[in-house]
Order: C-alpha cells, then structure tokens, then sequence
C-alpha cells in the first residue's frame, strides 16, 4: 500500500489532519504527519520527514503532501525513488490521496486522485 | 567602494551567473595544491597562494572556516535587523532561524573541522538544512551544499574554482524555489554578486578585492529588492503591498557574501581591510 506523509509548517497542523485523514479516509493506509521543528516550534524539520517516510514505507511508494513554505522546500529536498511529492492542497489532496491508497492504487494513481482535488470544485 | 560598486553594476547585463560549467577545468587545480591539505586551525595559511588568483588552489578548509565563522558573528550581530526586515514582508523569523543555525554550523566545526573546503561546505549546507526551521535552511543548505561538491575532495581551491562552486550553489537556490531574478529573494542578491566575482576572477583581481566586488553587488542587489514586488514566498501574498521593503533573503546572502569578504581579506592580511563590517550598508 502507498504511504502519505504530511508535512507541514505547524506540527498539531499535521497531527490534526492525520486524524481526520484516518476517519474519513480509512484507518488501514500507512499515514504520518511530519510537522514543525524538532523542538516543537514552527518551521520544517528533514529529519522528522524522513523518519515519517521510513514509517509509512511499505514498498509501493510514498506520497509526501506539504502544506506552504519551508514544507515544500524540505519535500523537495527528500524526493527520490518511490518517493514524490503531490502538489495539491493541503486537506483536500490529503483525503483524496488517503482514499485512494487506501483502495491499493498505485502511487501513481494516488497522485492523481490527490491532484484531482486542485480542480474539484465545492459549489 | 564607489569603485567595485559601479563596476558590480555594469556587470548586470552579462547574465552569465548560472552556466558556469565553462570555466577552468577544477581537477586540475585541485591536485595542484596536495600540500596544503594539513592545513590545521589556527593557522594563517588561508591564502597561501594569493598572488595567483587562477590555476592555484589557495583557499583552504581554514579559510572556509573562517567564513562560517564570520557569517555566524554577523548574524548573530544582525539578527534583529533580519527579523524586522522579515516581520515587515514575511513572518518575522529569519533573523532567528538564520542565528540558530550558523550557531549549530560553529558548533559542529568546533567539534571538527573537515580538512577540505568540499567538506567543509557541505557539512555548513547540512547543518543548515537540518537546523534552521524555515525556507531558507533548505535553500542555503542546498547552496553550500551543491557548492561544497563542486568543489570535490581537493584540499585547497583557487578563487575560479569558488566562483564556480558558487554559481552551482546559486543553481541549487533557483532549482529548489523556482525563483529568478526580479522574484524579490535572495537570487536578486546572490547572482549579481556572482556576476561581479565572475568578472573579477577574469580580470585577475586577488582574491581580496574580487570578493569584494562581490560583496558590493550582493549589497546593490539586496537594496534593488526594495521597489519589487515579491513572487517567490509569503511576501508574494502580499502583492503590490510588498513593494517598498528589503528582501530579508536578499539581506542574509548580502551579509553572507560580505562575511565571506571579511575571512578573505582577514585571512590574506590586505591593508584596509580589517574590519568585518566593511562594506557596510545602510540598514
């Protein structure tokens, strides 16, 4: 199964949005938030992004899903095989991407779903 | 300094600052200077080869400490400066995300100094990635870091060989935050400082006064930020309300250049270049 990590600028941000993530999305996807420094502040932290990519790895790929800022730039710096970054936003592309992986697409496939969420309109 | 300044300035047209793949071939300068690789701290052996600023490796691991060093003092120094240059425009933590990280990257070279300025590049990139916090950690980090592997395992490097170690840093920072000149961040400070070294490198400037120039249109540029109006970061958000402030990345690479003036002149002992201030700036 593809695992999502979420990083974000706020750690309880991504706490949070795991949460509801699990709830809406289903409990069984290999999930983990990345968010915040090391020592709890605000910011981006490569090491807490790279022990949630190691979490949420079970073979078939991770989807890190940043929220703004310095989270994108961390992303960025930790793409490589199996593991790429879904430019979407940040709740929404989240749900998506947990739904779909959640069905066993592919990583790819969870790309997709997750950027379908950028276009999918709520009126 | 009006004279490096308007030269840094005429140099604006040459946009050369990101294809730096055709300067002089760096193996070879790098095996030029095996001697030098003992060099321990402490020493004055920094530019040992300043007479030639081409073909041999003078800049050493003691010199690129230096620089660290300098730049941990002057953001320690500047801190609030950056800060309130950043609470202006962004959110109100360069200043501090920057002073904890340098202070972790003069930690990590009091607990040991690598002996190449590749290694010694890298670990300041590494560290700054992993401690800073905030967007510029990654940026910076990934600058000195691509500019540390261009520089390879050689244990002294010539002052062509930094120029180009540095255009592969500022190609790290455009690569990573898509950004160009013009966006209002700190490339609007790095490539004109580049352009300005790389002129200085072809005229055959010491080391000293080309870093320099380079620091005078590091500065130049950080000011030019004032009147733009961001599209890189959260400043962008701002729209035309971001116009009419300073870049605070663009303030941070003009100190880091100039920190790298002040090990360059400190280390080589040039008359009238003592103080790590210079060239200084309006705030």
């Amino acid at each position: 199964m593809v695992g999502v990590v979420l990083v974000s600028h706020s750690g309880p941000l991504a706490d949070e949005l795991v949460r509801l993530a699990r709830q809406i999305g289903g409990a069984d996807v290999p999930l983990a938030g990345a968010g915040g420094t090391d020592d709890g502040g605000l910011g981006t932290s490569p090491d807490l992004v790279s022990r949630a990519i190691e979490e949420v790895d079970r073979g078939d790929g991770v989807v890190l899903i940043p929220d703004l800022g310095s989270s994108v730039l961390t992303a960025r710096l930790m793409e490589g095989p199996g593991v790429v970054i879904a430019d979407v936003p940040f709740v929404e592309g989240t749900i998506a991407a947990v739904v779909s992986a959640g069905s066993g697409a592919s990583l790819e496939d969870v790309v997709a779903a997750a950027e379908e969420a950028r276009t999918f309109r709520k009126l | 300094m009006a004279g490096p300044d308007d030269r840094a300035r005429d140099t604006g047209g040459t946009g050369n600052a990101d294809g730096m793949s055709d300067t002089n071939g760096a193996g070879g300068a790098h095996e030029a200077n095996a001697a030098n690789g003992t060099t321990r701290a402490g020493t004055t052996r920094g530019l040992n080869g300043a007479g030639g600023t081409t073909g041999t490796g003078g800049l050493d691991a003691a010199l690129f400490a230096a620089w660290a060093e300098e730049i941990a003092a002057a953001v320690r120094a500047d801190r609030d400066r950056l800060t309130a240059l950043d609470s202006a425009i962004g959110d109100a933590d360069h200043g501090a995300n920057l002073d904890r990280g340098f202070t972790a990257v003069a930690e990590a070279l009091a607990g040991g100094r690598p002996d190449t300025p590749g290694a010694l590049l890298s670990l300041v990139g590494n560290t700054l990635i992993r401690k800073v916090g905030g967007a510029s950690g990654p940026l910076y980090g990934m600058a000195f870091r691509e500019a540390g592997k261009a520089l390879g395992d050689a244990p002294a490097v010539s002052l062509a060989d930094l120029d180009e170690a540095l255009a592969a840093g500022l190609a790290g920072i455009r690569k990573l935050g898509s950004a160009t000149e013009g966006d209002k961040t700190m490339v609007d400070a790095l490539a004109p400082a580049l352009r300005a070294l790389t002129q200085a490198v072809q005229e055959g400037q010491d080391p000293a006064e080309a870093v320099g120039a380079a620091a005078e249109a590091a500065l130049a540029g950080a000011q030019a930020t004032i009147p733009m109006q961001a599209r890189k970061g959260r400043a962008s958000y701002l729209g035309p309300r971001s116009v009419g402030h300073e870049d605070p990345g663009a303030a941070s690479t003009a100190l880091i250049v100039r920190a790298l003036h002040a090990a360059v002149s400190r280390t080589a002992g040039a008359p009238g270049e003592t103080s790590r201030r210079a060239p200084e700036g309006p705030a």
